[in-house]
């Protein structure tokens, strides 16, 4: 094989895994779509609160420290202990669930039977507060996160593409990591809405509000515990991003590229959210790949919503969407 | 006593439609008008012109235009930036190209540059709507603010990368630059911001406002009672960006001085529109003021009240204003959909009835 075929190749195995990414980001827009008719903007400022809430968890940072410091004139900073990776995960997925209950007893709840706009605005708000909560709780500075995922250039991919092509492709160990717990994430959503009660419970209401309220359902407590699914997946988008590039505030922008990848695959399609995401990681970097000596380079950060702009002029219910019927 | 409409005759057709039926507000207008060009420039530091007053203004013409878009179309943006960006770039081409242009005229030209940008991404809007074309409209602010970092025609092939203002000057007096004076930024942005307001409400109670109301309302039915989506929508996107992109030109020529699209522009500055917007009233005039004004004394009341008053950290403080304006932005939706604006009109009919409770 020529060496721009395999460059290109490099590019885009490289693409799939941030693809991977942005699709976990896309799922946890789906879920709460799904089941609420709710576009949650703020599904990637969750990610990035519940990644700072690991980081000080597992470092034993105090919450509040610089606000308590400002106000008292102290100057506490951190407990002084570490807590293993595992507490950390577990209790940020407590604070993940109180935050879902939150949500909904102070925002849904007074928003029923609001125009969709209205509500999407409304997570708007949300991003900003959460947004402002996590930088100061944990401190705005940008963290390490470390839950002993492996990192790194990962040799096995090397040696085997080296004796294949004869040239090594440079994959990072943790993309691979990503991919498994994508796929364990994804598999263990399909076999918890297909198997469990709950879950059941939780498709009736996606498929129609007043049919499921009618046979028993709650709605309140379904939307508490979709967000609260969400909130883990963003846990799980948060702990990715965070191993891979730190815990800042850029996080929740390339949450932003989760708007694409939903257009792509759809707002109501589980597989199009990872499709889509896989898409737009791949194209992404192909296009940067080809392009970059053309038009410059950086084109990341428009080419999927431009590719969005495009789907939405032809298909505008994605690859994986229904049908979008509008009645007078 | 004084806010009665009794006693208030109207003789023609003309008096009867006028934007302020009831006497004591055509009074307040007057005087708001006479204050602001006659009293204001007296006692107007440069301190508060520039942390508030002028932003205030230039805030003021955006916000109006997002308005138009939002609040009258009910067509969500998220690129009012990147516009404002076009209406900056357009400004600085202009200017650099034709010194001898009247910098107002270059100012309007600006607009009318942007309203074409902006037709060209409403175009989607005719097939799509609510959060769809959200998306679109960050294909905007993402591309638009890349096309003006990287190709080096928008910025003239400045090695930094930056476009900043030349000093122009009009009729004797010198109106942007940096040997600007504040009084005369300040009736540059006044002297826009009260006609683009005096357009914008005659515009929006007119045929063009209605039929952009029963767009927002329902679009198949207008569509069935003979409103042309396409006209209807693209005007729509047309007048916004006009609107958004003279806010543009102005925080770039009279304001800032000097920009950098990604930074000046960025998606940040969208939001922060798009939340005056909401927090002053969709649909209102006089919200897309009081929106602007808030959002534009907030923080600054926040740094004096934090910073100064009680010296905590300046990044506290403005994480602490993130989460207030975040927090607003959601009670404001829950109390009231439709803002201020919405709670001076409840306090009106309030104020006819007094003291009477009914």
């Amino acid at each position: 094989m020529s060496d721009t075929v395999l460059f290109a190749l490099e590019a885009g195995l490289n693409g799939l895994t941030v693809g991977i990414m942005y699709s976990l980001v896309a799922l946890g827009f789906v879920l709460i779509f799904k089941a609420s008719g709710i576009f949650n903007f703020a599904q990637g400022v969750m990610a990035l609160f519940a990644a700072l809430t690991l980081v000080g968890f597992q470092t034993g940072q105090v919450p509040f420290s610089h606000l308590i410091n400002a106000i008292f004139g102290a100057h506490v900073s951190d407990f002084g202990f570490t807590m293993p990776a595992f507490l950390a995960i577990i209790l940020t997925v407590v604070v993940m669930v109180l935050l879902a209950l939150l949500i909904e007893r102070l925002v849904l709840k007074h928003l029923v039977n609001q125009e969709p706009i209205i509500l999407f605005m409304a997570t708007i708000g949300l991003a900003y507060f959460l947004e402002g909560l996590g930088d100061i709780m944990w401190g705005a500075e940008v963290k390490r996160l470390d839950v002993g995922i492996p990192q790194g250039m990962s040799s096995w991919v090397d040696e085997t593409t080296y004796n294949l092509f004869g040239y090594g492709f440079y994959i990072d160990t943790l993309s691979l990591w990503a991919l498994l717990i994508a796929a364990v994430l994804v598999t263990g959503l399909v076999v918890f809405s297909q198997y469990t009660k709950q879950g059941r419970a939780l498709r009736a209401v996606a498929d129609d509000h007043q049919a499921a309220l009618s046979v028993g359902i709650s709605l309140r407590f379904i939307w508490v515990l979709t967000w609260s699914i969400a909130g883990i997946v963003a846990l799980v988008a948060g702990i990715m991003w965070g191993s891979k590039s730190g815990v800042q505030f850029s996080l929740s922008l390339i949450a932003l590229k989760a708007l694409p990848v939903l257009i792509l695959g759809g707002f109501t399609s589980i597989p199009g959210a990872i499709v889509g995401g896989l898409l737009i990681g791949v194209g992404e970097k192909l296009f940067d790949f080809f392009m970059q000596p053309v038009i410059g380079g950086a084109t990341e950060n428009w080419f999927a919503y431009m590719l969005a702009l495009v789907f939405l002029l032809f298909r505008p219910q994605g690859l994986f969407g229904e049908r979008i019927i509008e009645r007078v | 006593m004084l806010y009665r409409e009794a006693g208030d005759f109207k003789t023609s057709y003309a008096s009867d439609n006028q934007t302020f039926p009831i006497r004591f507000d055509r009074a307040a207008y007057w005087v708001a008008i006479a204050a602001a060009f006659l009293v204001v420039p007296m006692v107007l530091g440069d301190y508060w012109a520039n942390s508030i007053v002028i932003p205030f203004l230039i805030y003021v013409i955006a916000a109006l235009g997002l308005n138009i878009l939002i609040g009258y179309t009910g067509l969500l943006s998220l690129g009012t930036a990147a516009f404002m960006a076009v209406g900056a770039y357009a400004t600085f081409k202009l200017t650099t190209a034709f010194p001898g242009m009247p910098i107002y005229i270059v100012f309007l030209l600006s607009g009318l540059v942007t309203s074409a940008v902006g037709v060209l991404f409403g175009l989607p809007s005719l097939k799509i709507k609510g959060f769809y074309l959200a998306v679109a409209t960050l294909a905007a602010q993402f591309f638009l603010i890349w096309l003006f970092t990287r190709v080096e025609w928008f910025y003239n092939y400045s090695p930094t990368g930056q476009i900043s203002m030349p000093e122009r000057s009009m009729f004797g007096v010198i109106i942007t630059g940096a040997s600007a004076s504040s009084t005369a930024v300040y009736f540059t942005c006044l002297i826009f911001t009260v006609a683009m307001a005096w357009l914008a409400r005659n515009l929006t109670r007119g045929t063009m406002g209605r039929t952009w109301m029963a767009i927002r309302d329902m679009d198949i039915a207008a569509e069935i009672i003979g409103v042309n989506p396409l006209i209807a929508k693209l005007s729509s996107f047309a007048v916004s960006s006009f609107f958004v992109g003279v806010a543009g030109a102005l925080t770039f020529g009279v304001y800032l001085g000097a920009a950098e699209a990604g930074e000046a522009f960025s998606i940040n500055k969208s939001f922060l529109v798009l939340f005056m917007v909401i927090i002053g009233g969709l649909g209102s005039i006089l919200g897309s003021f009081l929106g602007a004004a808030f959002l534009v004394v907030l923080p600054v009341l926040l740094k004096l009240m934090l910073v100064d008053g009680f010296g905590w950290p300046a990044d506290l403080a403005r994480h602490l204003e993130v989460m207030i304006i975040g927090a607003l932005i959601i009670v404001v939706l829950i109390v009231e959909p439709h803002g201020m604006a919405a709670l001076w009109r409840t306090i009106k009919e309030k104020l006819r009835l007094w003291p009477f409770p009914h």
